[in-house]
């Protein structure tokens, strides 16, 4: 028995299967004309009697006048969370943990409404906003509400108690999801926050408003002041803020640490990163790809821990990209409210212009870009996911934290190459591994300077484990137990 | 590095390239990329698309031991004309019985393209010698069968002997003639990914023209990830080779919706050119008459009274 002749048999030419638009309606949210200043538990007009527009970046539709708080709105606010601690931090811990609890309920209740809110004025895809934003913001204040009362138990015998006012201040890639982890942690510890949510996605952070009113968080306990880059220097200049978080960009997070030096105010940043995912050639391949997919393309790339440098051995490079290319192909760029819409809008024109800039520095220093053929939306801001081959670890597009769909492809032959390049950058927010070797996995974690480790897959996050960088990622960590003691002082 | 297949000499494929390496399949991850998929929302007239496809692609099955030729008639005529009341719904596939019913189908489904096919090789345990086997095989393939659903032998796949399973596989392709040869993986009784993926590539180097989930008689029978770890093989086949295999997830598949999330998952990992009932089947004896009644709800507008559909 031999092998046998076979009939070879042929493709036939491409049919075509189009997915009919699935849209999610948008009349579940109803955005008010005007969005004033939430400070002690009711919405007022800025002093500074200002106001912007903020704009949806798939239509470039405006959604609604948020106000602009100026230094006075900012102190007034600060004054109402000082006035809301005094009370706050004596309330019963387990009386703090019911208000948790009915803020995660009410945000499981409302999910819909805010994640179509969340992909209108973001450009994120209904998919994600549903499907992970959601259910981790929801989850994050199921998982502190479950610690209010048993801080002792988590630093035994340090009598934990809570700062005073937070200043907290959050990007747009995952607005309602990043004033979770914020909020959450804060008020469990049994402080009062003042938040600033980014100026092109304010309005989840003002329908979270109506959730604290819902859940009867008491007055002061949690302010939010809406505004530009000036709106949250003035929350860290503040006198009366004890302390200050913030998730951003390594510039500002710089800007900050400057303006709070020789100042007793703890603070925690958690800033860029230029992760590297690592594949080995034993891996799962396939899968491998959807990991690489899901590292850099989720969230349009805008994503502080996204799989941006692509370390692959080079026995298997051709053949992984090649499977990528394919992949890249199938994802479905387009309406951020459609169903099976896999990329959405860039977040804004300015990010859009930072893409671009980057990646045509991209093409000049001689890597081989590839944008799979997909139609782009006229109207509003949008990039084809897009590789680069050959890439040098002195290219800029190895170096400069993108922020975009757009990943980088190098290669290495060897574990110990794959460490050195890995850590050759100035952040270290997260890494991923891609082996069918559990030892190798755990070899290479110990080497990998990064706050976060995958093996095997990519952007999974629990409230239950913590977050946060090394070197010019930031520092301190946000999630489980860790995440606590960025809010309470020892006595 | 990669790892080559254990296996006898006659392992070079008939299209003359190489396999691909076995590689290894992640089961988390592959688990997850098939729940998004199944979460594709498809509507109106890409769904009519769908459902109409799912019937051309359907291959019509009763495999009891009750099965006469009464209720083999019925099934063929029910395979050709699913929606009696509407002429513009198309024949299924084929019809999928037992040898000894074969002759009753070819006469039943004489001058219609409906094909007929059966399983054979001591369906569907395997368990019994290679003659007794290609026997069976040669019987179906006298009596008219247009395809043969082969089992292999997982007792040997399982002990080790995977040069067993490839043998057999060659032998009954060799005793296929000019039909059609699918290869049963009974993938619920692989246990691992892994097994699925090296099975697949075992059957396809022996010459199957499709691979095919499950018999039916074993629980789990088809699933989404089962079936998305093989169509992946299929992918790293042709990539590879230029091979072009079919698919066939049987059991399990009884609904409408299941059927589209199956489609979903064949378009966007071999792409367009396999929606194609001569690339890939739906082995199934309850899912038709709900495919028929979701394409009426898509046309008129109602969901009608399952009374309305014939069961055969």
């Amino acid at each position: 028995m031999g092998a046998v002749e076979k009939q070879q048999r042929t493709l036939a030419t491409a049919g075509t299967w189009e997915y009919a638009p699935s849209i999610e309606s948008r009349e579940i949210v109803t955005f008010e004309d005007r969005y004033g200043l939430f400070i002690g538990g009711e919405e007022v007009a800025p002093r500074s009697r200002s106001w912007f527009t903020t704009v949806s970046p798939s239509t470039e539709e405006p959604l609604a006048e948020i106000a602009q708080a100026g230094a006075k709105d900012v102190a007034r606010a600060v004054d109402a969370a000082r006035e809301g601690f005094d009370a706050w931090s004596t309330w019963k811990p387990s009386e703090r943990a019911k208000v948790l609890f009915r803020i995660a309920r009410i945000l499981q209740e409302r999910a819909r409404e805010l994640a179509v809110a969340e992909s209108l004025d973001g450009g994120k895809p209904i998919k994600e906003s549903r499907d992970v934003d959601l259910p981790l913001a929801a989850a994050h204040f199921f998982y502190y509400a479950g610690w209010a009362d048993k801080l002792e138990y988590a630093f035994p015998g340090r009598r934990p108690r809570p700062l005073g006012v937070a200043a907290q201040i959050v990007p747009w890639n995952f607005p309602l999801l990043m004033l979770a982890w914020k909020i959450a942690p804060a008020l469990a510890c049994g402080n009062t926050v003042v938040l600033k949510p980014a100026e092109t996605t304010p309005l989840t952070a003002l329908l979270f408003a109506d959730v604290c009113r819902q859940a009867q968080v008491p007055p002061g306990v949690v302010n939010i002041v809406t505004g530009d880059g000036s709106t949250g220097a003035h929350l860290v200049r503040n006198g009366g803020v004890d302390k200050v978080a913030f998730t951003g960009s390594t510039e500002v997070g710089k800007a900050i640490q400057r303006e709070l030096a020789g100042r007793d105010v703890p603070l925690t940043l958690e800033l860029g990163g230029k992760a590297a995912n690592i594949v080995f050639d034993d891996c799962a391949l396939d899968q491998a790809v959807e990991g690489i997919v899901n590292g850099i393309y989720f969230n349009q790339g805008h994503v502080c821990c996204a799989g941006s440098r692509l370390l692959v051995q080079e026995s298997i490079h051709d053949q992984l990209v090649r499977k990528l290319k394919r992949r890249m192909s199938t994802l479905r760029v387009g309406d951020p409210l459609d169903k099976n819409t896999d990329i959405g809008a860039i977040n804004s024109k300015a990010q859009l212009d930072r893409i671009v800039e980057l990646v045509e520095s991209g093409t000049e220093e001689g890597a081989e870009v590839y944008q799979p053929p997909c139609r782009l939306p006229e109207k509003g801001w949008w990039f084809a996911p897009t590789i680069f081959t050959n890439v040098a670890q002195s290219h800029r597009i190895a170096q400069e934290e993108i922020f975009g769909p757009v990943l980088s492809v190098l290669t290495f032959r060897t574990p110990d190459e794959a460490v050195e390049k890995a850590n050759n950058t100035m952040y270290g927010l997260s890494a991923g591994i891609w082996t069918e070797k559990g030892s190798r996995i755990l070899w290479m974690a110990d080497r990998l300077r990064a706050g976060v480790v995958w093996g095997n897959t990519f952007n999974r996050f629990d409230p239950a484990s913590p977050f946060g960088g090394y070197k010019e990622s930031g520092f301190g960590r946000e999630g489980g137990r860790h995440g606590l003691e960025a809010y309470l002082r020892f006595e | 590095m990669s790892q080559t297949l254990a296996l006898p000499r006659s392992l070079e494929l008939p299209g003359g390239g190489r396999l691909p390496r076995i590689g290894s399949v992640d089961a988390v991850a592959l688990e997850a990329r098939a729940a998004e998929l199944a979460k594709r929302s498809i509507k109106r007239e890409s769904k009519v698309f769908a459902l109409e496809l799912a019937i051309r692609m359907m291959d019509l099955t009763t495999l009891e031991g009750a099965d006469t030729p009464g209720k083999v008639r019925a099934l063929c005529t029910k395979a050709m004309y699913p929606d009696p009341g509407d002429a513009s719904v198309p024949h299924v596939a084929a019809v999928c019985i037992y040898p000894s019913l074969v002759p009753v189908a070819r006469r039943a489904l004489k001058g219609s393209s409906v094909k007929v096919a059966s399983v054979a090789t001591a369906f569907p345990s395997g368990q019994a010698p290679l003659e007794v086997k290609l026997a069976d095989v040669r019987a179906a393939v006298e009596a008219g069968a247009d395809e043969i659903d082969m089992v292999i032998d997982r007792g040997a796949f399982l002990s080790g002997r995977i040069g067993h399973v490839h043998e057999e596989v060659v032998a009954v392709k060799d005793a296929c003639g000019d039909a059609h040869l699918k290869v049963i993986l009974e993938t619920g009784e692989l246990g691992t990914y892994d097994a699925v993926r090296k099975a697949s590539l075992v059957a396809i180097a022996g010459g199957a023209d499709f691979i095919k989930t499950s018999t039916g008689k074993v629980s789990p029978a088809a699933t989404l990830p089962v079936t998305l770890c093989m169509l992946e093989v299929i992918r790293d086949v042709h990539d590879e080779t230029g091979l072009v295999i079919g698919m066939k997830p049987a059991g399990g598949i009884r609904t409408a919706k299941q059927a589209v999330q199956y489609l979903c998952v064949l378009h966007e990992t071999l792409g367009p050119e396999w929606l194609t009932p001569d690339l890939f089947r739906f082995g199934a004896s309850s899912l038709l008459n709900d495919v028929l009644l979701q394409l009426r709800k898509q046309r008129t507008g109602i969901y009608r009274s399952p009374d309305e559909f014939t069961l055969d």
